[in-house]
């Protein structure tokens, strides 16, 4: 059976569409998935370096839509994990060097070999998103609390509404602290407003700068918080259900303003 | 209709414009490739900053599609008309300019919501540019993510060009691509954005020192990562209003800089280990 | 701590700021986003209004006007010509009963008539259709 082909995007740039699609797809791959993660940010490649998988690229993803090698051949397998691999982007071209049916037959063919391919869509909602949803049968939309993010997410909750295509939502960067003082948009808030099913909630953690220096996805850190979240994400992907945790706030203000969730 | 005025000799006397023969304006193109950065923030902030010292400041949305300069400056409310009304002619540029709440000789032109970048002509955008130019000291153009038809359009109208970077391996990358592209002809110089301090001193961020180590650019600016921009943002306040704070002070000091003041370097946090002095390997043969 | 109470008490804080911001911002900009939606509406408002008096359909024209806190739409609608007001409808057929005439005093004490209070016209104003008047309570 082909496996799924989900589409990681947000409107905004910088919400964290990368970071998400590499954690995701090492969370799904530590579980035992086989996983293919595609870069679709043509011109601005990022999915290898946040990998750490940037010295080991031969072939992109436009030299495979061009015919010039096969799939199999452009794909960098990480060998971190039992089965994760990579199709990386072109960097010196740009948005215009591939078709959306031409992405799309790559997503067709990489999801014949793989439980998840993961696609890893750039900011925007023009050429290159159009490219990154095409071969997508589903979408997770990234954003953080705060307005542009918002507003951004919902008109490409608009987009992919158009084109029918079932969403979950991540929201990213969450402060909790912030929440309790007023001074950031709650997750309620956040769900109320572009009324998408909650996929999973991931706290700002300066933890992530890090792994993104190094290359290294976060969830090979046992210890990492972050790595538990994008487990759980990887959980309610695979069909589990799981509760979101909740941060019980010690004090007044967790009285007064009630539990906050993560996870 | 507005005719955008091409001809600077021929320039009517309209009632927005001088009296006296001013000097063009600057125009200026704020762009990093990577999205998220901050360059709305930025182009928000610096455009506060030259009005409060007593510019005549135009800013331009350039993100058609996903607009979002008109909501940081917390003008979302009162845009009437965008840049493709005033290119396509439906609105005159006065009717388009919304004045800024704080700043009376700040404006904005806002982008349009509901189109495409590819419906806007790009020698009618850099005629806009230089319209405006005529009548402002500075034209700030917020770029959008990107390097396509958006980012071409949004540096076509401008003659220099402000980098925003933050301390991560993708933007810098990033923005090394875009300054390829820019060339030198922009003078590109670089704001480093949401740096953490102790991070840097933990080895566990790039240090200013590492990331123009690999750019090589002008220092316009470094800002400091400040959980107060989202509440400036949530309310539509720009940080730059404030007299107090040191995110305030530095957006100053660049308001400064770009005028042209005697302003000392921004500060360089030193680093303490030099973990990230491989990663110039990464970034090799740079200019695309 | 003044922040707190200020926060609790007193001035928005900037998050419901931000709340109420953006779900103004998101209604304009769907509805910059859906020109048929707001022809419809147009289309639709003018049918009903087209039921009562008669319009310029080729002039009316529906605006959204924003504030700082709301969102609203105005119409223009011309009205080229109102109809005569229609004549009350008949009576009802059923003969009143015959009963004595109880004096007016009597009367009095029983359930109050139903009142109506008529508005006064304004001088030289154009009669404008009314709905029929009801049927007297009382035979």
């Amino acid at each position: 059976m082909a496996g799924r082909r989900i589409v990681i995007t947000s409107g905004k740039g910088g919400v964290g569409k990368t970071t998400t699609t590499a954690n995701l797809g090492a969370a799904l791959a530590k579980r035992g998935e086989r996983v293919i993660l595609i870069d679709a940010d043509i011109g601005l490649r990022n999915l290898d370096l946040v990998l750490g998988l940037e010295k080991r690229i031969v072939f992109d993803v436009v030299e495979v839509a061009e015919g010039r090698c096969q799939l199999r051949q452009a794909l960098i397998k990480d060998k971190r994990f039992e089965s994760l691999s990579i199709l990386p982007a072109a960097q010196t071209r740009d948005k215009d060097a591939i078709t959306e049916s031409q992405f799309a037959a790559i997503v067709e063919q990489a999801a014949e070999q793989a439980d998840f391919v993961l696609i890893d869509c750039p900011a925007g909602i023009e050429g290159g998103f159009r490219n990154a949803i095409a071969g997508a049968k589903e979408a997770i939309v990234v954003t953080t609390p705060e307005v542009s993010a918002i507003r951004d997410a919902d008109r490409v909750v608009g987009k992919l509404g158009e084109r029918a295509v079932p969403m979950r939502l991540i929201i990213n960067r969450l402060r909790p602290e912030m929440v309790r003082t007023g001074d950031m948009l709650s997750v309620e808030d956040v769900c109320e407003i572009l009324a998408v099913e909650l996929l999973g909630i991931v706290p700002d953690d300066e933890e992530i700068i890090d792994t993104t220096n190094r290359g290294e996805p976060i969830v090979l850190n046992e210890a990492a918080r972050l790595r538990a979240i994008y487990d759980k994400v990887a959980r309610r992907m695979q069909g589990d259900i799981v509760p979101f945790t909740t941060f019980d706030a010690p004090g007044f203000f967790g009285r007064l303003f009630g539990a906050l969730k993560a996870g | 209709m507005h005719v955008l005025r091409e001809d600077h000799d021929d320039r009517d006397e309209s009632a927005a414009a001088s009296a006296a023969p001013r000097k063009l304006g600057r125009a200026i193109v704020i762009t990093s490739g990577k999205g998220g950065v901050g360059k709305t923030t930025t182009t928000a902030n610096v455009g506060t900053a030259l009005a409060r010292r007593g510019a005549r400041v135009a800013l331009i949305d350039a993100d058609v599609g996903l607009r979002n300069l008109d909501i940081v400056l917390g003008l979302e409310s009162r845009v009437k008309y965008h840049v493709l009304d005033v290119l396509e002619e439906k609105a005159t540029l006065d009717d388009a300019l919304v004045t800024d709440k704080h700043s009376e000789n700040l404006v904005l032109l806002a982008a349009a919501q509901s189109r495409e970048k590819d419906e806007v002509d790009t020698e009618k955008m850099v005629a806009l540019v230089r319209a405006l130019q005529e009548r402002f000291d500075y034209v700030l153009i917020d770029c959008p993510a990107g390097i396509e038809l958006g980012f071409k359009n949004a540096v076509a109208g401008a003659q220099e060009a402000i980098v925003v970077c933050t301390p991560e391996v993708s933007s810098v990358r990033d923005v090394d691509r875009v300054v390829g592209l820019l060339g030198n002809a922009f003078k590109p110089q670089l704001i480093i954005n949401r740096l953490r301090p102790q991070l840097v001193k933990k080895g566990k961020m790039l240090s200013v020192e590492d990331v123009n180590g690999i750019l090589h650019l002008p220092l316009l600016g470094v800002i400091a990562d400040e959980p107060e921009i989202i509440v400036t943002t949530n309310k539509g306040e720009p940080l730059a209003l404030r007299t107090e704070g040191e995110t305030a002070h530095a957006y100053h000091a660049i308001a400064a800089r770009i005028a042209g003041d005697d302003v000392p370097a921004p500060t360089v946090e030193v680093k303490e280990e030099s973990f990230f002095g491989k990663i110039g390997s990464i970034f090799g043969g740079r200019r695309a | 701590m003044m922040e707190w109470v200020k926060r609790v008490f007193g001035a928005q804080n900037s998050s419901s700021t931000a709340k109420e911001r953006l779900r103004l911002v998101l209604m304009t900009d769907h509805l910059a986003l859906a020109p048929e939606i707001i022809e419809n509406m147009k289309r639709d408002l003018v049918d009903v209004i087209s039921r009562y008096v008669e319009v310029d359909r080729e002039k009316v024209e529906v605006n959204f006007e924003r504030e700082d806190r709301a969102l609203a739409m105005l119409a223009n609608i011309p009205i080229v010509s109102v109809n005569r007001p229609s004549p009350p409808p008949a009576p009802p057929t059923k003969p009143p009963e015959i009963k004595d005439e109880p004096p007016a005093v009597a009367k009095a004490a029983e359930a109050p008539p139903v009142r109506r209070r008529r508005r006064r016209k304004p001088p030289g104003a154009t009669p404008v259709a009314t709905p029929p008047k009801p049927a007297a309570a009382n035979p």
